[in-house]
């Protein structure tokens, strides 16, 4: 539990960052908040030559609202994400997702940016950008470009960043009117990474579902987008029958791995079992 | 101090003594992070050891390289069985009669075991190094299901014995067999079952678990070479048995050996046993003449360090059809890993388990143990409970709500029809025991009336009718758990370790001022000895528990004990405490005949001094007395006012509860949410209400985690699943449920002041009730026995063998 030599950079500005990753294209990596990085560190299952600290760039931080959008610095923290009033009045869904994460001192140290960048499934943030359709941006060497959630996600640990490239912001869209979300979690216990979770947004327009989108956590190698089971759901009167079809195809799409959170067939059930909870209550919280 | 003007009850007051809520005096150092433990410690030139350790359950050894792990910068020393073999420490005894390699030279016999450990000038390179040792292996078959052990094609584990046919406790009946321990009448129980009108069996496992102290093991050894003696700090419950074994293995005189164990950050049976890490660093101090510190991260600690239980107990009881039983029988098949390495008593491979008629009457009983060797790593701990008196409680209460089951009736029911009676105390037990006092059925009926058992029955029926017409998929459980203990370890009639009785001792001292110092042979390691050690030696002379300081730990200091482990320190060194302040009390009670001019027979004590009899007015406090003792004894007597006693208890204590368990169990997620929880235990006089509660919360906590989720376990190659708190399961304070604690009094006859000890009887009696609970939910479609542990995907999948999961 004693972690690899290293060498440890605290640059100012994102091209000072971005020039000390490229000057160890092998041996660097970007640290965050370190909560998922040093505990791979400590196992020595990451071994990083070189340390480039994210935490001293003002670039990076903060959560502004922007042309309708909402866009979070990516080294917010979970703790300062819950402590924002005016988020938590728009997109609820995001503090509901960042309470479920480990606990309070992991939320101090960890950031947004991290939890969408490091493309472990068992994260919980991915699925919530996926559902809400977030745009992660992007700086590089190369320059700056944005990249949709729904397109970052490749497998475990494999995302669509290049080499050197860091996520600096996360661009989330306005919720639609008479929509609601929910972030349905199941866990062994407090700083459990999810047995299952499912993110769901649903619209309501004269009491059936117009928008709906439907995401998953750790039931695979990496968050999934439930698109057939939103799908299924359009022009749906929301109750029981319908959520449960939806859950039905979902468990069709999770491919879990057998974990101390138990067999591959109880967790992919267990995703379904998320999927109704989080569309109940997302039903519930846009008025339907 | 026998001040004007105060009342009786405001003297009493004053001393803080027996029965007092008095505030734990050791937390104004914990909570203000001002503990002193083996990690603060730092020496000058201090050395740092690491282990490189087998990735393999079961492999031989082919070559061991530690050329580039010597070569790297740093590097003070790196040592193998090679360099152990001449000093004869390659190998070391352990508590339970077998040897364990220190560091394995020929054949690795479990994944993490220890294979080189490298000494470097900080703990950094010393990981560094640990990782350059190169090993070259030739994999073995690992045995992983105990089941398996004795099969004739079982891969023989322990070569070093393998044609040893007389074990330490008796005949091996295979190379992998370690002991059968047999207790009890076998004919007259085969009868009792040849007779029976109803009778069940089931197999009942307990996993194996971790005691996982937050504190994790650790040590500092320092040799002086000059004088030849060796200074060990270290995390150790018994500090007295660590300094005898360590002279008769390593030469060095027993005077010149100085072990110390300062604070602890818990033990729960953990740190009992010694560890390969402690002699390592011992002869890597010896070998590089500096201080040597090592310690263990927390992988280690769950991967290589002691585990608990591991009990699967095949139970059979015999009874009428009116629920009374007639006999038991219980098979145990106990998988000890690769050494037997259990800290038991040395004559009871099995611990204590023979308590396993638990609080019910039976004639006869019949108990049998096999311990067998597998691929995993040793232990076998008593994790909170004094010598598998967990395993025994588990396996009875979960037998009785089984036979409750068939026969219909309420568990609570059929504990009342079969319960010890009041009069039969002391009461023989079918296999062997005494028990001291208990009255059971006041305690069980206290605790179903605080609970409102009959109105939580009648709404578990609702539920289970609504649950029938699919109005829900919530399940209530109610679990009943009635406990009996075995503490106190104990009369060397039958408990030694290594020869040595398990007495316990206390030296006190008055100093003149009437300021008192204690010292132990035991060793909190959270328990609050400090305080409540100090509150009986308060009630006894009659001075203030805040002007005693009680000291345990140093093996220079404290006179010899056995430790603190198996609820031991209240019926033992508590006893020796009283013990020795009754002999101050005495020669006291001669001097202040002597200032009072009067015999020593006209004086009498009260609280917290000597009067006349018949005249109080006429009165010595025993702050005067103290002072007296050492300017103005009667002639013929020495000066000065302190005793020791060393304490050979004439009996065990049997401290005992009824516990009652409400859960709700979420049928689609198998997620089981305790409702309420209340415990009400009896351990006798209750020497600190306040420090019971916390022990109680302690050990139910731990309770919950072991039957709700925690598990050392396996895979088929014999590697650990999950060996971090990430997987292994230690609840916080967001799962922890809410405890209710209640309590008779039935004080234990033969203790000077009648308590019985507390620490694990939660954890005995709550495992049990958890567990019971879970079934009991189930039970009514047909379910018999869930094994443990109740973690969601596990009760999950026992509904879904019930149909429950379309
Ligand atoms: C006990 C414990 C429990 C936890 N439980 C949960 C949980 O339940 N749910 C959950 O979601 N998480 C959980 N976590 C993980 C935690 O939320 C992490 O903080 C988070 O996953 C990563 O964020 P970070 O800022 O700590 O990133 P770091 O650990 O610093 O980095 C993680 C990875 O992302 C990369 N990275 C970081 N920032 C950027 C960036 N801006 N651009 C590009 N790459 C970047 C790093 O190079 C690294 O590869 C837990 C952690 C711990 C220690």
């Amino acid at each position: 539990m004693i972690p690899a030599a290293f060498t440890y950079h605290r640059p100012r500005t994102v091209p000072d960052a971005l020039a000390l990753l490229g000057a160890h294209p092998e041996e660097a990596r970007a640290i965050a908040g370190g909560h998922s990085l040093i505990p791979m560190m400590k196992l020595r299952l990451a071994t990083p030559g070189h340390l480039v600290d994210l935490g001293a760039i003002a670039a990076l931080k903060g959560i502004r609202e922007e042309g309708g959008a909402w866009v979070l610095g990516a080294t917010t923290t979970q703790a300062e994400l819950i402590a924002h009033a005016g988020l938590a009045r728009v997109l609820p869904i995001l503090r509901e997702t960042a309470l479920q994460i480990a606990d309070p001192q992991v939320r101090a140290r960890g950031t947004v940016g991290g939890n969408v960048a490091n493309g472990d499934p068992g994260n919980d943030m991915p699925a919530v950008m996926l559902c809400l359709d977030a745009v992660l941006e992007v700086a590089g060497r190369g320059g700056a470009r944005t990249i949709r959630a729904r397109a970052f996600y490749r497998g475990a640990f494999a995302t669509a960043l290049a080499a050197g490239e860091i996520v600096t912001a996360i661009r989330i869209p306005a919720p639609p009117a008479k929509a609601g979300a929910a972030y349905v979690k199941l866990k062994r216990k407090t700083g459990d990474y999810a047995t299952a979770a499912a993110a769901a947004m649903l619209s309501l327009e004269g009491g059936r579902i117009a928008r709906c989108a439907i995401a998953l956590t750790n039931v695979a190698p990496m968050a999934l987008l439930a698109e057939a089971a939103a799908a299924g759901l359009i022009g749906a009167v929301p109750g029981a029958a319908a959520f449960a079809a939806a859950a039905a195809a979902a468990e069709a799409i999770a491919d879990p791995a057998a974990d101390g959170h138990g067999p591959a067939d109880y967790r992919r059930r267990m995703a379904g079992v998320m999927v109704r909870r989080a569309l109940a209550a997302a039903a519930e919280r846009a008025g339907g | 101090m026998n001040e004007i003007g105060d009342t009786r009850a405001a003297r009493e007051e004053k001393l803080q003594g027996i029965g007092c809520r008095r505030k734990r005096i050791e937390d104004i150092r914990f909570t203000q992070g001002k503990g002193n433990y083996v990690d603060d410690l730092k020496l000058p030139g201090m050395l740092f050891g690491d282990f490189h350790r087998s990735p393999y359950a079961h492999a031989r050894i082919r070559r061991i390289d530690t050329t580039k792990a010597r070569a790297l910068a740093g590097v003070v020393a790196v040592l193998t069985a090679t360099d152990l073999k001449p000093l004869k420490l390659d190998w070391m005894p352990t508590l339970a009669g077998d040897v364990q390699a220190v560091l394995a030279g020929e054949k690795v016999l479990f994944q993490g075991q220890e294979i080189a450990f490298v000494v470097a000038t900080d703990r950094y390179l010393a990981a560094d190094a640990a990782d350059l040792v190169e090993v070259e292996y030739e994999e073995l078959p690992p045995l992983v299901d105990p089941f398996r052990s004795m099969a004739p094609d079982a891969p023989i584990l322990r070569e070093d014995i393998k044609d040893t046919t007389e074990g330490a406790h008796g005949k091996r009946r295979h190379p992998n067999h370690i002991f059968t321990w047999e207790v009890g009448d076998r004919e007259a129980t085969e009868q009792a079952f040849r007779a029976a009108e109803v009778s069940v069996k089931q197999l009942i496992s307990y996993q194996r678990v971790h005691p996982s102290p937050l504190e994790t093991c650790q040590a500092v050894a320092s040799f002086d070479k000059i004088e030849g003696e060796l200074t060990v700090w270290g995390t150790f419950q018994a500090p007295h048995v660590v300094r005898t074994v360590g002279a008769i293995l390593s030469g060095i005189p027993e005077h010149k050996i100085h072990i110390i164990a300062p604070d602890i950050g818990g033990g729960f049976g953990n740190k009992v046993g010694v560890y390969p890490g402690y002699v390592c660093a011992i002869v890597a101090s010896i070998v590089t003449g500096k201080p040597v510190k090592w310690v263990e991260d927390r992988i280690e600690n769950l991967t290589a360090t002691a585990f608990a239980r591991d009990y699967h107990m095949t139970a059979e009881i015999a009874a009428t059809r009116a629920g009374k039983v007639t006999g038991l029988r219980v098979h145990v098949l106990a998988d000890h890993g690769a050494f037997d390495a259990c800290a038991d008593p040395s004559k009871w491979p099995a611990g204590f388990f023979n308590i396993v008629t638990g609080s019910y009457d039976f004639p006869v009983a019949h108990v049998t143990v096999d311990g067998v060797y597998t691929s995993k790593a040793p232990g076998g701990v008593a994790y909170r409970c004094s010598f598998r008196v967990t395993e025994a409680a588990y396996c009875i209460e979960r037998a009785m709500d089984i036979l409750a089951h068939k026969l219909r009736l309420d568990p609570a029911e059929i504990r009342m029809r079969n319960f010890i009676r009041r009069e039969q105390f002391p009461y023989h037990s079918a296999l062997g025991w005494e028990y001291d006092s208990g009255d059971y059925h006041t305690a069980m009926k206290k605790a179903l009336e605080a609970v409102g058992y009959q109105a939580l029955r009648t709404e578990q029926r609702e539920k289970q009718e609504q649950f029938r017409r699919r109005e829900t998929r919530e399940l209530m459980g109610i679990g009943v758990s009635f406990f009996t203990e075995i503490v106190g370890a104990g009369p060397s009639k039958n408990c030694d370790i290594l020869g040595i009785a398990m007495f316990d001792s206390a030296e006190i001292r008055v100093h003149p001022t009437g300021a008192i110092i204690a010292r132990m042979g035991t060793k909190s390691q959270g328990q609050g000895h400090e305080t409540t050690y100090a509150q009986i030696i308060a009630s006894e002379l009659g001075i203030p528990a805040d002007n005693v300081m009680v000291e345990e730990g140093n093996t220079d200091t404290a006179p010899y004990g056995l430790g603190t482990y198996g609820s031991r320190s209240t019926p033992t060194a508590a006893a020796a405490t009283a013990a020795a302040c009754r002999k101050i009390r005495a020669k006291a009670q001669m001097i202040a005949a002597h200032l009072l001019e009067v015999h020593h027979d006209d004086v009498e004590f009260d609280i917290d001094g000597f009067r006349v009899k018949g005249m109080p007015e006429r009165s010595k406090s025993m702050k005067e007395v103290a002072w007296a003792a050492y300017n103005a004894v009667p002639p013929g007597l020495e000066p000065g006012l302190e005793a020791v006693s060393y304490y050979d208890p004439p009996n065990m204590t049997y401290p005992f509860g009824a516990y009652l368990c409400v859960m709700d169990i979420d049928v689609d997620t198998g997620v089981a949410k305790v409702r309420r929880f209340y415990a009400l235990d009896d351990c006798g006089t209750r020497i600190n209400p306040m420090i019971i509660e916390g022990q109680v919360h302690g050990g139910l906590t731990e309770a919950f985690a072991i039957a709700m989720g925690q598990e050392i376990a396996y895979d088929e190659m014999g590697n650990l699943k999950g060996p971090s708190f990430m997987d292994f399961f230690l609840p916080t304070a967001v799962e922890t449920p809410h405890w209710e604690t209640d309590y008779t009094v039935t004080p234990s006859p033969h203790h000077p002041i009648g308590a019985k000890g507390v620490g694990e009887s939660p954890n005995v009696g709550g495992v049990p009730a958890f567990s019971n609970a879970v079934n009991d939910a189930f039970a009514f479609l047909g379910a018999t026995h869930i094994q443990m542990p109740h973690d969601p995907w596990r009760v999950w999948k026992a509904a879904e063998a019930l149909g429950l999961q379309k």
